[in-house]
């Protein structure tokens, strides 16, 4: 069944692509838009944070040297005393008495009983304040930033981008084969249901830590 | 200059005023009026209604009508938009590529009154008096359609004596939409109330457009209401002197 | 003319029946115009900030208009991508085949209850109902969903379908469905009532059905963007993923998300971007479902691929600006367009999936303002597709004896005859000078006959002037010739 209809469709397409092609041709494979001015490293830093901040998450910079004061100052103030975190994050970000879990194949449970997450990120995005996981270096799973209550995100200066178009193009070119699964996080988890009310965290971590790590 | 003046079908019958403002001015400013006689619609109520194919011959009608003129000027937004926005699609649909060619070329020369007014005739201006409150409704055919901007207003503002007040929300459409008025009538009035509580919102005595046909929509609610406050179009206030 | 396997809509809508029930509404036009109208400030905010967005539009409007003219090309691209990736392609042609191949998936992977991300395709084929007939359970995980599920009611707008809900109608729905007696009806504490309900499905539940936002045909990746975390559950949790996907949602290249994923969060909910999005491809070792399928959907769009106006429809990335920006949604609400797919696009989409002829009052519901075609972040020209639709409404009422007898048609023709020849038209002028008279009063008449009833009904009508313009044109010529 699945092939006929496969051949079916297939050739209805075809037909109707004939039949309904408008007159005037337009070549949509070179397509060119206007992009926003490119930013310069301090810039793009400042308006990721700010941004990020807008959606309602703590952002903090740091150098890389105090990445493990930062967690941990972080994690107190939240009061997470069980993070889970990715086997390739290093030892050396995670101090003080904290029980870090390593997912060594952890099951959902687990997970779910750990207060937070701890993670690297890929990319960062001025423009709209958002932070790409693409479950490379530092960043684990998918399940992991998302049965958590608490995310505490690690982004490099380096890797953030002005735009949006931009973060595509990179992620693009350094996609491993075969590719891995895409995460776009910009804010806590959020639904606006109810007559329009924005309530926060309904599904996924509903508190959401960003440290900005400005020499790496 | 020669202007040939497009009428429209319901200017022509329930508002002569209309017209007659547009040649008075137009000869105020030392141009001379053309009306080819042979005139009679747009087309624009049967092709928006879908009866598009008896649409046709009307629509050829206009433009053998006007097609040996240089400049033609309408006051109706709503008409002029039907020349330059659907009359290439219509002759295209109806595989007419003789008339297609016809309308590339007449459909650029066609104006609605405030952009030939302002862009074309280069006028703000044009020595008009009339002291009285008044409001503009942007219609959505001069708005969204052939997008005269801010033409109307700059006109009324350079009206001498004009106490000029600004619509809330004016971008709002009023609900009339040609046959939608009839068609989905309480849906129309719904919109309706909303148009006329901004207008009577301005205190204004007389609410302006660029287009009789919403104003009819308009003006028929205000009366029907004994709001005291009445439309009139464009022309007629720029027409106005001492 | 094609009758429709799936029925989309309840019945032939009659749009200004539903409309003139919904208007006498009180509380769905306070939701209504409130909702909208936060939505639309909060477009403009975000729109406005962007100088580029113009050139996107036209960005967005070129790719979708290459896609359609290479559909074929691309549908085989994408499902040789996503097998490379291990995942599985089905090809559905209408609603009833779709629905066979999801439930015999279920089935296969032995499920009885699924987990949902909303997804307007599924609704679009009933598919709750077909898995109900095959005793499979599926339950919606969208917050909004969730409602309209309980509720046991149709959607009423496609990106927040509760809109015509308040909070202490949802919190009776809470009460009863969770057993939660002491459920308050703050907004925050219904959003905690669903996650505990919901979470409980997440870590059980072993298939889940989504639609898709985008799949690229270049590297076979499918995109779903959401705000509530549901569907990052749904996409990551399950054994099984299952994504419904109508056929026009492809675009060719990884890149061209750049254009897509900025035209979409800003036209639908006015942000710069949604909370969550998801892109997959195919399966991923060690990271969620081990099984994916994506079935790809006709269901009459290859009938809108073929109508040279109408195509652009199918151009719809579903953001709902259109709808926010409608002055007779706003004010009528989304049933009374009958239809899966209500406001601007639904008026233009569901006659042409279904067929104009039992759809035939939806192509009528706008009053042609233009507001939807200025927000549309890919052009789509919605008045042109409507006039478009009328036409065809029209031609396929006059095919039938019924139609060409109808009043509405005899008088159109009949004025068309007269605007024909200058002659017949200004004698029905005079003659209508004439036939007014007992009808006019100071100028205006109130009670009109025939047609001009149903206008005076709800307001005053002009009298036609005692001299036309071009009576008073040739009285002019003919004095100037006397003078000189």
């Amino acid at each position: 069944m699945t092939k006929t209809s496969r051949d079916d469709m297939l050739a209805r397409i075809r037909a109707a692509i004939t039949k309904g092609n408008p007159h005037t041709v337009v070549d949509g494979r070179d397509v060119s838009y206007d992009m926003p001015a490119d930013l310069d490293m301090a810039t793009r830093v400042a308006q990721f944070a700010h941004r990020v901040e807008e959606y309602k998450a703590w952002v903090g910079q740091c150098r890389s040297a105090d990445i493990a004061t930062v967690i941990h100052a972080r994690l107190v103030l939240r009061n997470a005393h069980t993070m889970v975190v990715p086997m390739d994050v290093p030892a050396n970000w995670l101090t003080g008495d904290i029980t870090y879990v390593r997912d060594n194949q952890l099951t959902r449970q687990e997970i779910a009983a750990c207060a937070g997450v701890i993670t690297g990120a890929a990319v960062g995005i001025a423009q709209t304040g958002t932070i790409v996981l693409d479950g490379g270096a530092t960043q684990g799973r998918r399940m992991l930033t998302l049965l958590p209550d608490y995310h505490l995100c690690v982004v490099r200066a380096s890797t953030i981008v002005t735009s949006v178009p931009q973060a595509f193009a990179h992620l693009g070119r350094i996609a491993p084969t075969p590719r891995p699964a895409y995460t776009f996080v910009s804010g806590p988890s959020a639904t606006s249901d109810i007559e329009l009310n924005r309530v926060e965290g309904v599904h996924g971590p509903r508190t959401l830590d960003v440290c900005i790590v400005t020499d790496w | 200059m020669k202007i040939a003046l497009f009428i429209t079908c319901f200017n022509d019958t329930i508002f002569p005023n209309t017209g007659k403002a547009v040649v008075e001015i137009l000869e105020r400013l030392g141009h001379e009026v053309i009306f080819p006689e042979a005139q009679t619609c747009c087309g624009q109520m049967h092709f928006n209604t879908g009866y598009q194919a008896e649409a046709m011959p009307i629509i050829r009608q206009f433009v053998h009508t006007f097609s040996a003129y240089d400049v033609v000027v309408s006051p109706s937004a709503s008409c002029t938009g039907m020349v330059r926005d659907m009359y290439r699609l219509a002759a295209e649909v109806h595989h007419d590529m003789v008339l297609a060619e016809a309308v590339d070329q007449l459909a650029g020369r066609v104006y609605e009154f405030s952009e030939l007014l302002v862009n074309r005739l280069q006028v703000v201006d044009v020595g008009a008096y009339y002291p009285h409150r008044v409001t503009y409704h942007p219609t959505c055919h001069s708005l969204r359609g052939i997008r005269v901007g801010d033409a109307p207003e700059r006109l009324l503002r350079a009206v001498r004596g004009i106490d000029y007040v600004p619509l809330t929300s004016s971008s709002e459409c009023c609900g009339f939409g040609g046959t939608f008025a009839v068609k989905n009538a309480d849906t129309s009035m719904a919109m309706l109330g909303d148009k006329i509580r901004h207008i009577l919102d301005t205190r204004a005595e007389v609410c302006v457009a660029a287009d009789n046909s919403c104003l009819m929509h308009i003006g028929g609610a205000l009366h029907r209401q004994r709001s005291g406050v009445r439309v009139a179009h464009l022309a007629e206030i720029l027409v106005a002197q001492e | 003319m094609r009758k429709p396997e799936s029925v989309i809509i309840d019945l032939s809508p009659h749009f200004e029946i539903g409309a003139k029930q919904a208007l006498q509404n009180t509380q769905l036009r306070r939701n209504m115009g409130k909702a909208t109208q936060t939505i639309r400030a909060k477009r403009a905010a975000v729109v406005d900030e962007m100088q580029e967005w113009e050139s996107l539009r036209v960005a967005g409007q070129r790719i979708k208009d290459e896609v359609m003219r290479n559909l074929d090309t691309y549908l085989i691209q994408l499902e040789a991508a996503v097998q490379r990736a291990g995942g599985h392609v089905h090809w559905a042609r209408d609603a009833r085949e779709a629905n066979q191949i999801v439930t015999q998936l279920i089935q296969r992977a032995g499920a009885q209850e699924i987990i949902k991300v909303k997804s307007l395709t599924t609704d679009e084929i009933r598919l709750n109902e077909a898995l109900h007939v095959a005793g499979i359970t599926a339950i919606e995980t969208d917050l909004a969903e969730l409602i309209i599920q309980l509720a046991n009611e149709k959607s009423s707008h496609i990106l927040v379908p509760a809109i015509h809900k308040n909070r202490a109608e949802i919190r009776a729905l809470f009460q009863k469905a969770m057993n939660l007696p002491d459920l308050t009806d703050e907004p925050q504490q219904l959003a905690a009532a669903a996650r505990r309900f919901l979470r409980e499905k997440f870590m059980t539940v072993t298939v889940a059905t989504s639609g898709a936002n985008f799949a690229i045909a270049e590297t076979g990746s499918v995109c779903v963007v959401e705000s509530e975390g549901n569907g990052r559950m749904c996409l990551t949790m399950p054994d099984v993923l299952i994504s419904v996907m109508g056929i026009e949602k492809i675009l060719p290249r990884w890149d061209d998300l750049g254009v897509f994923m900025q035209l979409l969060p800003r036209s639908s909910t006015g942000e710069r971007m949604n909370p969550y999005t998801t892109i997959w491809t195919g399966v991923h070792q060690g990271d969620g479902p081990r099984e994916f399928h994506l079935v790809l959907l006709d269901n009459g769009r290859s009938d809108v691929l073929a109508d040279r106006v109408g195509r652009q429809t199918l151009h719809c990335i579903r953001c709902s600006a259109c709808i926010n920006i409608c002055p007779v949604y706003e004010r009528t609400g989304g049933h009374a367009y009958g239809s899966v797919y209500p406001g601007p696009i639904g008026a233009i989409l569901t006659p042409q999936l279904v067929g104009t002829a039992h759809a035939s009052s939806l192509p009528y519901a706008s009053s042609l303002c233009g507001a939807c075609y200025d927000v549309c972040p890919v052009r789509i020209n919605i008045p042109e597709v409507l006039v478009h639709l009328r036409g065809k409404v029209v031609a396929e009422k006059q095919a039938t004896i019924q139609g060409t007898l109808a009043a509405e048609n005899i008088g159109m023709k009949a004025i068309a005859q007269v605007f024909r020849h200058q002659t017949l038209y200004e004698a029905a002028q005079k003659s209508g000078q004439l036939a007014q008279h007992f009808f006019v009063t100071d100028g205006y008449i109130e009670q009109g006959p025939g047609p001009l009833a149903s206008w005076t009904k709800m307001r005053d009508f002009p009298a036609m002037a005692n001299q036309s313009f071009r009576e008073w044109w040739r009285e002019r010529k003919h004095n100037d010739k006397d003078k000189s």
